[in-house]
This record gives structure tokens, sequence and C-alpha cells, in this order.
């Protein structure tokens, strides 16, 4: 049997100490009338076949398309010593460091992780993970709620759609009232937002670049809003921080992020992780786990869970957040990323994703038929438009090899014949200029 | 306290202008321009090191920790099991690493049949497990599970033009049930546990009323008992029409004996990375998939799969579905592990596993039975709790037995938790450890035994091995330093 190492003279010596006859037995205090005799699945392959059937399952997937598709997921390069490192057992085959002498590796990692996102932010305190963008953007939305005491979550328009449908779910089972605020070609309606900020209101959620690339300040809606003592909670491209104002530097109370983008793969989605970074006013209202370095009996420094006063595990139902787990192995993924990085290169990665980005731009202005929807500051993302379907587009220039971009009709229906483009660093010049000349076959 | 070593993060290895990466070479020329007011003023002050720095700072991290590939783990209520080699292969092609999400909202499930086939796949392996009818794979955690669960179950009472008041969870439960019940909204009714360690019946029938929306319990318990009244706590509960909610935390007790369907369970969550494998990834990232019965299927979150012709398609949720959870299919990458595993084991293994699961923490019970409180007697299932309360009167507790294992190579089981025991000592072992380990395990908890006669005074010092000892975790608050600061 795979991966029991019991021989059959141990398992009679087990039973016997156990006093038992049979190893049916073990299962005694299951009362007989629910037992049943066994799984109706197929019997255990083993690895060799295994392997052959998921590599024949994978092959079914299809990967050899060029990627113009971002929307919170982006292509970018994974260097070789993330895998390295993050591939050791010794980091993936541990769990919790709830026993800080036994767990100081993944305990430095984190404390450094969450170094990286308060530089990254500009912010003073971050929690070591959570589930992913989605997810830390409900979270920062209850946060908000927490800390003002108020029921009303702003939710800007801008903000990837798939997120504002997962913090849709998660304030509409707590009665907090939300309202989202559309867009005005593809920018945040300032006036509106402005309109409605009062003292009802506990935050206001954004993301920036919004989700249709485009570039904002949102320096003076933050200060209406901290008039009213209400909170402003930004999303934001880990990437595009290393060229775009910080969110401190704006205000905000409250950063999130999705973290796929720093040094790990598309994963259909997922495993990735969402960040949250905040003032340290309001570290107690974090969800999540938080790793502090403190000293051990002998002086030595030595890192540990702390602040675990918030948590599920101590306070149960007064917890701040029902999470247990962070996505530890992916924030890992992303320090040794960061690490790698550095101070320069996440500057010079923002900047080859936003420069290659204007020059698809540049060329697909050039072409008949293709009108940019958001001309001015955008960061590596954009909407157009063509006079085809987002359909007919999309199909037509998959078979040319290209993902040319979101379906931006299949969010939303006024969003008719337009597309989402993105392009990171990966992408040459000869990529996109391919790219640029069959959309000019197709049209 | 003055400080005798200090550690060397990353940031301490920083030197100016020092780089750990080439990138892509910018081949376009652009003169656009943005405003410089949407601009950093100043760099993210990341660390500025070497390809070859990272390496090695990062393997001599990974060499402070332990973990099941190098040390035995028995953290009860983790199932800390082998993470076989396979499943990371078969994770790691490309196939599978590099699908864009998207691809969902362009509607292009052809070019990702595969990955549907393996959803599926998992799917139809859990419903056949557990004996629900249907499953989600969209919660990324067990914990993400729980709140979609509770989610269905608010919205069945709903449907039914009630709106439901309570949640009732027994007070040995996982601290996350009643962190979930109040996350969706409700209030909890903790139940105390009766001389055997099971959710007190009595008391259980007379909070039972039509303001209950669901009873949340973990089977086998956090005592790893096995509850014998199992079905007439389902069949009281249905009674009032509350939901009755199966935290899947212990599944590896009970693959292939009994399932929690038939019982009558309404609202499953399995945690892959316990019963199925997926690595704990020092605590994550797991997947909750999440398993009903036809009364609450309408109300599964948006996003699954149908097959028809044939072929897969997506399906977004009905018009009674919760929403999303999750943007997409959830974390992919850790439920396709899942279904790899389940594959190498087959029914035969998995009901292998379940019985040498039990079979090794009942072995370690009997092995260990006379040197500790038994808090609770009789068989247990895959996992045991012990107590070191008459150990605490001579000044040892849970904690210094903890620590006192580490120096012997063996990580911690649980200690502290399930809350109801004092002193407790929640031990795990599993079904991939052989005898050996767990006669060394239990000869080294024996000679703490022996220790704590002889001289109590010397668990303080423990672990001696580690380069660090007991951490003060009062001044952690009070100091509090949870960043580099330059």
């Amino acid at each position: 049997m795979p991966y029991t190492p019991h021989t059959n003279e141990q398992i009679r010596e087990m039973l016997d100490l156990i006093g038992l006859d049979k190893e049916s037995d073990l299962f005694s205090s299951v009362p007989k009338e629910l037992q049943i005799s066994g799984i109706n699945l197929p019997e255990g392959l083993d690895e060799f076949s295994t392997f052959e059937k998921f590599k024949a399952i994978a092959a079914k997937n299809v990967t050899n398309k060029t990627l113009f598709m971002g929307g919170g997921y982006y292509d970018h390069i994974v260097p070789s010593a993330v895998d390295a490192l993050a591939g050791r057992s010794e980091f993936y085959t541990s769990y919790t460091p709830y026993q800080a002498e036994a767990s100081q590796g993944t305990l430095q990692v984190l404390y450094e992780y969450q170094s990286m996102i308060c530089e990254l932010s500009g912010l003073d305190v971050s929690n070591a993970s959570m589930y992913d963008g989605a997810s830390a953007l409900a979270e920062s939305a209850l946060m908000a709620v927490r800390i003002t005491k108020r029921n009303k979550i702003l939710i800007d328009g801008g903000i990837n759609p798939t997120y504002i449908k997962v913090v849709q779910t998660y304030l509409s089972f707590r009665d907090i009232e939300f309202e989202v605020i559309d867009v005005e070609n593809f920018k945040t309606n300032r006036q509106s937002v402005l309109d409605k900020i009062d003292e009802s209101v506990a935050g206001y959620l954004f993301q920036n670049p919004n989700f249709f690339g485009t570039i904002d300040d949102f320096t003076d809606i933050i200060e209406k809003l901290h008039v009213h003592k209400a909170l402003a909670v930004v999303s934001a491209y880990p990437i595009s921080l290393g060229m775009l104002k910080d969110p401190a530097s704006m205000g905000a109370d409250i950063f999130c992020a999705d973290g796929q983008c720093l040094g790990n793969y598309l994963n259909f989605g997922g495993p990735s992780f969402g960040m949250i970074a905040t003032k340290e006013a309001y570290i107690r209202n974090l969800p999540g786990r938080i790793i502090g370095r403190t000293l051990d009996k002998d002086g030595n420094e030595i890192f540990v869970l702390t602040m675990q006063a918030r948590e599920q595990h101590i306070r149960r139902h007064r917890a701040t957040s029902n999470i247990c787990s962070n996505q530890n192995l992916v924030a890992v993924r992303s320090t040794i990323f960061m690490s790698l990085l550095g101070k320069d290169g996440l500057a010079d990665m923002a900047n080859l994703c936003f420069s290659k980005a204007s020059y698809l731009k540049e060329q697909l202005s050039n072409i008949d038929g293709v009108e940019i929807l958001n001309k001015e500051n955008t960061f590596n993302e954009f909407v157009i438009s063509t006079p085809l379907s987002s359909d007919d587009f999309l199909d037509r220039l998959r078979e040319k090899g290209f993902y040319a971009g979101i379906n931006l009709a299949n969010i939303d229906d006024s969003f008719k014949n337009q597309i989402l483009v993105s392009v990171t660093e990966k992408r040459t010049k000869e990529q996109m200029d391919a790219f640029v000349s069959s959309i000019g076959d197709v049209l | 306290m003055s400080v005798n070593m200090k550690i060397k993060t990353i940031f301490d290895k920083s030197q100016n202008g020092r780089k750990g990466i080439t990138l892509p070479p910018l081949d376009v020329s652009v003169d656009t321009k943005i405003n410089s007011s949407l601009l950093r003023e100043e760099k993210a002050r990341l660390p500025e090191v070497s390809e070859f720095d990272v390496i090695r700072h990062f393997t001599n991290l990974s060499n402070k920790n332990m973990s099941i590939d190098k040390n035995f783990y028995p953290l009860g209520s983790c199932t800390m099991k082998y993470n076989p080699k396979i499943v990371e292969r078969i994770a790691n092609l490309d196939g599978f690493l590099n699908l864009h999400p998207h691809v969902v909202t362009n509607n292009f499930s052809e070019d990702v049949q595969g990955s549907l086939e393996t959803i599926d796949l998992l799917e139809k392996n859990l419903c056949e497990i557990t004996g629900m009818s249907a499953f989600t794979t969209t919660p990324q955690a067990g914990a993400h599970g729980e709140m979609l669960g509770i989610m269905m179950i608010d919205k069945y009472h709903k449907s039914k033009g009630e709106k439901r008041k309570y949640i009732i969870v027994p007070d040995s439960s996982h601290g996350t049930n009643p962190a979930t019940a109040a996350m969706v909204g409700y209030e909890v009714i903790t139940i105390k546990s009766d001389e055997n360690g099971a959710i007190d019946f009595e008391t259980f029938k007379k909070k039972m009323n039509r303001d209950v929306a669901a009873v949340m319990l973990t089977v086998p318990n956090t005592l790893g008992m096995y509850n014998k009244r199992i079905k007439e706590l389902c069949d009281v509960a249905h009674e009032y029409d509350a939901l009755m909610y199966y935290d899947g935390a212990n599944m590896n007790a009970i693959m292939g004996v009994v399932r929690p369907g038939d019982i009558g369970f309404d609202v499953i969550h399995i945690n892959v990375h316990k019963t199925f494998a997926t690595p704990h990834g020092g605590g994550g990232p797991g997947s909750g998939p999440v398993g009903v019965n036809d009364k609450l299927k309408e109300f599964l979150p948006d996003l699954g799969i149908k097959k028809e012709n044939g072929k897969y398609e997506f399906t977004s949720g009905g018009f009674n579905s919760i929403g999303k959870i999750s943007p997409f299919f959830g974390n992919y990458g850790i439920s396709l592990r899942a279904i790899t595993y389940m594959t190498v084991l087959g029914s035969n293994g998995m009901k292998n596993a379940s019985t040498k699961a039990v079979l090794n923490a009942n072995y370690l019970r009997v092995r260990l039975k006379d040197y500790f409180d038994v808090p609770y007697a009789g068989m247990c299932m895959h996992e045991c709790v012990l107590s070191a309360k008459t150990l605490a009167k001579k000044g040892v507790s849970a904690m210094d037995i903890a620590k006192y294992l580490l120096d012997f190579g063996l990580h911690s089981p649980t200690v502290y938790f399930p809350l109801i025991v004092k002193e407790a000592i929640m031990i795990e072992p599993t079904e991939t450890e052989n005898k050996e380990t767990i006669d060394y395990f239990c000869d080294t908890m024996i000679n703490a035994v022996k220790l704590a006669d002889e001289n109590p005074e010397e668990f303080a010092n423990y672990p001696k091995t580690l380069g660090v000892c007991r951490p003060d975790d009062t001044r952690a608050i009070k100091e509090l330093d949870v960043k580099f600061k330059y």
C-alpha cells in the first residue's frame, strides 16, 4: 500500500499491544450501522501510470499562446532561484510556526516579507499574507467597518470586477451597506465619489492603477475621507509600485493587493496570496498572522507569531477574522522574488512594463479601426475597441496564436466590442509587432 | 535585557547597487510620460543583494525549520503526513502551471479542458468519499470553506423566509468555527462536552430551537473521539430544520469507513492539506473544497463546471447562488495536488491510510497512557489527547514537554488545544510514520516524564540545541518590532 510503512509483523504487534484482534476493530467506536464496506472509486495507480495519466490531461490545456491578458493576473518572469528555494522541503513541508524555536526559517522569511510590503506601500505594518487580492480587499473593508464603527462602504467601479463580486459577498452577509460608483471613461468619477463621502461612510475602496489600467491620484478624495473620519482602502498592483505614487504618500489607511505578480505562476488563478498593510494605529484590527522580533530567555533575537489575541485560535467568535492559514509558501516565493529584484530591479521592471505597453498602445493607435479608449496615464494595461464584437476579435487573434486581452463585454454589456490589453516585461518588440500586424489582418 | 545575539536579515546584507536579477531588455523606444504627480518620489528600499546572496540566505533560513521531510511532526488536528513527490512533479507541468484564469472571462473553456477534467475528478472523488451530492473547489482554505458553508446555510433559511440567529458549536471545537459564525453575522451558542468528551446531548436538545441556523461539528471531534450518537444529533437538529455542518478537519480518520453525507450532514468542508497530503507550506496555501447535499445545491458559489457533449464548460451559479468567494477556481494548484494524491491511493489506499492512521494513534495512546493523564478513556481515532496535568503539579507544563521534544529531533504535538483539556497534548502520528519512529517518540516522551520526576527545573532550559530558547512573547507585543527599520 502506498505511503504506509507497516510490515505484517508490526501490524500484529501493534494490534496486540492495543488489545485488538483485527484492524477493523480499530473502528469499534463508529456505530456499525453507519459503517460502509468501502469507497466506490478505482483502485490506486502506480506512480508511473499516475504521471502518464496527468501528463496526458495537462496536454489538453493550451499554453502556447502569447499573452496580452492581465486583469489582476500577470505573465511576469519567474527567476530560477525562486523555484529552487521555494522547492526546498524545509519550507514546503513545515507548518504554522507555533513552536518558534523550530520554525525560525519560516518566521524570519515572513518578517522580511512584512518589511518588504511596508516598503512597497509606505505603510507601517503588514500581516503575513491572506488568501488572495480579492479576499484581502474584502477583509480590508471589514477592517474599515470595525475601526470606524460605521456600516457603509463605497466601492469604486474601477476595481477589478471579480474582486467587487467577492467583496459584495463578504459584505452582504453582514448587512453592511455598499454602493458601487461607476467609472466615467475608465476613470474614477471624482465628483460622484466626493459627493457621497459623509459621516456615514466607513471606507472607500479603490484600485490604482484601476482595472482598466488608468492611473490616478486619489490624494484629494482621501483628504475628504479623513475630514469625515472615513478610511481610504487602496488595492494596487505591486509591480506598479516600482514607479507609481505609493499608497502612504496618497494618505491611504489600508493597502491591499494580490501577490501573484511577484514571482508566481498563473496557476489558473491560484494559489496566489493577498497582502494587507496599514497604519500602526490599526494593527489590532488587522486580520491574519503577524510576525514580530523579540528576545529569547538568553537575550538572543528570535522571531515569533505576535499580537495573537486578534486571531481565531485565541479569540474565537471575537476574532478579527476567521482566517487561520496564510498563503505562506507563495508569500515565501514573493519574498525571494523581491530580494532578487531589489530596489532598482522593481523600478526597472515597472518601467519595462510601462514602456512596452506604451509602445504597443502607440502602435495600435495607428491601426484603422482600433480605438484606444483610455488615452492618457495608463500603466501596463489599456482598453481598445474595434468594429468586431469582442468575442469575434478574441477568437480571430486566438487562431493566430494570441490571447489578445480580456473580453470586457462579458463583464458588462456596456463594454460592447471592448478589450483590455496588457503587456509585461516578457513581451518582446517582435511579439508586439507580430500582434499588431495580426490585428491589422483580422480587422 | 541587553541583546546577546543579533540576527542578520536580508536587509542587513544589502549593498548599494548590488543586483540579483537580469531583466529582459528594453527593446522599444517610447517617449510617453506620466504626470510627475502620479509618480513615486523615492524607490521602495528592497534589499540590494546578489542572486547567490539570496540563495545562501534563504537556504540557511530553511535549515532553521523543522519539517515533515526532516522530522516526525505529530501536530494534533493538522495531519502532518508525508507529501509524495509525484504530486509536486505533476503540479509543476507546464500545462497546469501557466494557465491564465481570465480564459474563464473570455469563455475559452476549450483551452482548459485538462484542468476542468481534474476539477471534475476531484469533485467526483470527494462526493464518493463523503457521500455528498455536489462539491465546489472555490474556497481557498478550510476556514474559507467554513465561511462559504455558513453563507449557504444562511441563504437556505432566507429562501424559506427565515432569518435565524444562532450557530451551535461544542466547547471542543476549532476556533475557526465560532469565528466563522461571527464572520457571517451569527451569534454563537457554545455547548459543553460531557464526561466522554462528546457534545452534551441533553444540553444540546435543550438549546435547539427554530432560531438555530446550524450546528457545526468536527467528527471525530478534536479529542480524537467518534461520537456514537452522531446520527441522533443530526436528527434532532433536522427536526428544527437546523442544518448540520461537518468540519472535515479529521477526515483522515474515516475514509472508506463512514460517510458524513450518509449520516445526515448537509454541508462539509475538507482540508486537503490534511487528509489529501497537499504540502502544508509552512502555513498555506491550502484549499478547502465544500460539499453539499441536495438541500444546498442551488446555493453553491459562482463558478463551477458542467460537462455537455463530452466537453467541459463553465457555469456561473444559479439564481440562488451566494455569489463569488474567490475570483476563479480558488487555489487550483492545490486542488490539483489533492486529486493526484487520491489517484495514487485509490479506494483501497484511502481506506488503508485511515486504518493505519488510527492504528498508529492507538498504539501510541496505549504506549503512553500510564505516563500521562488520559482525560477521556477509550479507543481514539486518528489522534489522541493526553494531559500533563499531574506533571504540572511538579512544575512541568505541556509547553515544557513540547520544548523538550524539539531537542530530540521531534516536532512538538499540538499543546493547549482542545481548550477543554488542562495541559493538553494532542498527538496525531498519521499513517505514514513507521513503528520505529513512533516508538522513538514514545520513548522520548517517557524520558521526559522521568526527567520531570528527577529534575523538573531542567525543563526551563529546553530546547538547548536550536540556538534560541523560549521567546519573550510579552516583549514582542510591548516593544513591537514587525518590520526592518532603516
